[in-house]
């Protein structure tokens, strides 16, 4: 699996070497990713680390309410208890049995009791047997037995004690607090208060409180004290196991049977098995949170697509621009392949003229000194005979004549010559070539036209090397007129107009002869390429362009079969190698 | 009397050639194969006119122009090279030549410019 993907992610971000579409398209594709992944992660790194960290001081902010409402709670309720407890404990103290034996004794120490503390019910004396000998209150409980009762043996041992609320004979939750006296003379008897829970509810939750925390009390049995909006009214039980708590308040999270998270506060009320419970469900303090966290994702989803959108644009623009540079460098070492290429066959060319030159030079003295001998009659014969073999020779001289048309030319292209510079003006060099050719245009029917929009600057260039220049191209491109004759209705025209173009001085050539096809265009500047079949010697454009070389210029060509040739010369103000001679 | 030449070439047939035709025309040539002969055949005879070839074993053209420009300055010397001859910037010892002329070369061409170089020698030395 994990090969596959490598191989799978390897062949998708392999740049191919070769100048081809798929390469810059990989190349695109890889630096997005790039992009994208470099700009995405940090993003999503700190969205969750900040998440996190969030939600944690989220928690904390929680936390740390539900404690403290806990604690107050506890100790409101511990304040409540421990009051009550004191008071019957005092009277317990304050009186003897014989007193409070008295039935009408107890029930005015009761009355006033109630007057001064709401929630008191009843109260009774339990002897030590265990019946209640003395009661005040709405039930008929006197004489009732609590012989052998737990509450009674815990109040023996322990002093006092604070039962668990019970429904008992009075029908409502109500819950005892009894107090166990041992006299100097040894009268041992309890007294025993009922107190509704009313009070502890009204504590637990006061009034207007916000609904979203329960509190409530459990008894060590898992007995509600007071109501619970999750769990039901008192003296149910409630649904789970509480965990052992302490006096400290302890939080910890629970899962409740909605499945919604629980924080729960839980700590015991001193004196009493009562455990108070505060519970607060997670989500509610998160709910504003996660709305802001459904907004904060748009936002980041947003970003990412922003992102990505971005990225592929920025890398197709720089892919583009890559492309389009190297595109530019191959085509400059096409140019420079082929200078080179025109340079070497130059040289090759000019090598063997060198050799050619000797040899014809022998056959045309020894073709002279025959025809010498005839004419000046060292050898006799027929007169007749004697003029065939001079015309022979003479055809043996003007074949080497030929030859040496072409030897010279090549090595006028290839030889170092000496280039002779002066400043000039190109439009008077062009008007003077076109002097030389306007008889032969207006011949053939052909306008020749000189246009300089502007003042030309000067140049500093050979005027001769310029002028054999012009010629060639105007030559060539009369030939071109000559041999058309497809739009015969159509003025046939050479065109010659010089631009200043920044450092340099731009001249075109241009006519609507026959054009020529690109397979002439790619032979062009070769040395014996011609399509002029007998008449040229293929060296006139090769020679004119080893020139504008060598003034530092270049020329490029531009045809349409049957539309016409433009030729574009373009030469520096000033050649690159004549500031380093001066 | 017609005047007197001396060739100097390393390619025989081709300067042996000219020499007869010269010849032929009254013209009174010696003919030598380098450089060394030249200047050697030069100092005894002192021809009207001295034809060189630009490259030949032992002695090359240029050093032997050289050295007889600075023997007869007056002397008239045409160097007749196969080669293009190179003269970049008129320091080279080419351009004391009279004239400098590529083969193959017309017969009547080569013999107006041989007369020609005569006649300027004549009257600048007449000038002198």
């Amino acid at each position: 699996m994990l090969d596959r993907l490598k191989a799978y992610f390897a062949r998708a971000f392999e740049v191919p070497d070769a100048v081809s579409p798929a390469r810059y398209e990989t190349l695109k594709r890889l630096m997005t990713v790039l992009m994208v992944t470099v700009s995405v992660a940090p993003l999503l790194i700190l969205t969750f680390i900040s998440h996190s960290q969030y939600m944690q001081t989220l928690e904390g902010e929680m936390e740390n309410p539900l404690e403290s409402l806990a604690r107050k709670t506890q100790a409101a309720l511990e304040l409540y208890l421990g009051e009550r407890v004191s008071t019957v404990s005092f009277m317990a103290h304050a009186y003897h049995l014989q007193t409070l034996s008295d039935e009408h004794t107890l029930n005015r120490i009761f009355l006033a009791l109630k007057s001064q503390y709401q929630g008191f019910v009843d109260m009774g004396l339990v002897d030590k047997t265990g019946r209640q000998i003395a009661y005040v209150g709405p039930y008929q409980l006197k004489g009732a037995d609590y012989a052998g009762k737990q509450w009674l043996k815990d109040t023996e041992i322990r002093g006092r004690y604070i039962s668990p609320a019970f429904l008992g004979y009075r029908g409502y939750p109500h819950l005892v607090i009894a107090v166990h006296r041992l006299e100097e003379n040894g009268a041992e008897w309890t007294l025993r208060v009922a107190t509704d829970t009313l009070r502890l509810q009204q504590i637990a939750v006061p009034d207007g409180k916000s609904r979203d925390t329960d509190v409530f009390l459990v008894d060590n049995q898992g007995v509600l004290q007071t109501d619970s909006i999750l769990y039901g009214k008192a003296l149910e039980k409630i649904p789970f196991q509480l965990p052992h708590a302490l006096h400290d308040t302890e939080i910890i999270r629970k899962e409740g049977d909605d499945g919604r998270m629980y924080l729960m506060a839980l700590c015991t009320i001193e004196g009493t098995d009562f455990r108070l419970v505060t519970i607060k469900p997670v989500d509610t303090a998160f709910r504003p949170w996660l709305a802001l966290r459904a907004e904060l994702l748009w936002v980041i989803f947003g970003g990412i697509a922003l992102i990505v959108i971005v990225s592929n644009l920025l890398m197709r623009h720089l892919v583009d621009r890559l492309r389009a540079s190297d595109e530019r460098r191959v085509a400059v070492f096409a140019q420079m392949e082929h200078n080179q290429k025109l340079s070497s066959i130059g040289r090759l060319a000019a090598g063997v003229a060198h050799e050619v030159n000797n040899p014809l030079a022998v056959i045309l003295e020894k073709a002279g000194l025959a025809q010498d001998l005839l004419t000046m009659n060292k050898i006799g014969g027929d007169e007749k005979e004697k003029q065939t073999l001079v015309k022979l020779l003479q055809g043996i001289e003007s074949t080497v004549e030929r030859a040496r048309g072409i030897t010279h030319r090549l090595l006028g292209f290839a030889r170092r010559m000496e280039v002779s510079r002066q400043a000039l003006h190109i439009e008077e060099v062009i008007e003077e070539t076109l002097g030389f050719l306007e008889r032969e245009a207006r011949n053939r029917g052909v306008l020749l036209e000189a246009d300089f929009p502007e003042p030309l600057p000067e140049l500093i260039s050979d005027r001769g090397q310029l002028q054999q220049v012009f010629l060639n191209l105007i030559g060539n491109a009369l030939d071109a007129q000559a041999e058309f004759r497809g739009k015969t209705n159509e003025a046939r025209f050479i065109r010659i107009r010089g631009v200043t173009e920044g450092q340099c001085i731009s001249v075109t050539v241009a006519d609507n002869g026959k054009g020529m096809s690109q397979e002439v265009l790619r032979h062009i500047f070769e040395p014996f390429y011609s399509t002029k079949k007998n008449k040229g010697t293929g060296l006139g454009m090769f020679i004119t362009y080893g020139i504008v070389q060598k003034l530092g210029g270049h020329i490029t060509v531009e045809s349409t079969e049957g539309e016409g040739t433009t030729f574009t010369v373009v030469l520096p103000l000033t050649p690159p190698d004549v500031s380093g001679e001066a | 009397m017609g005047l007197r030449l001396l060739l100097a070439d390393d390619e025989r047939d081709f300067v042996d050639t000219l020499a007869e035709r010269l010849r032929l025309r009254d013209y009174e040539v010696q003919v030598v194969y380098d450089g060394a002969e030249a200047i050697r055949a030069a100092t005894s005879n002192k021809p009207d006119l001295v034809v060189l070839d630009l490259y030949m074993p032992g002695l090359a053209g240029d050093e032997a122009i050289k050295q007889l420009k600075m023997m007869y300055p007056a002397m008239p010397i045409i160097l007749l090279t196969g080669h293009q001859a190179v003269d970049d910037n008129g320091t080279s010892p080419v351009s004391q030549a009279f004239a400098c002329l590529t083969k193959p070369l017309a017969f009547k061409d080569f013999v107006a410019i041989v007369e020609a170089a005569v006649r300027e020698g004549t009257t600048t030395g007449r000038g002198e």
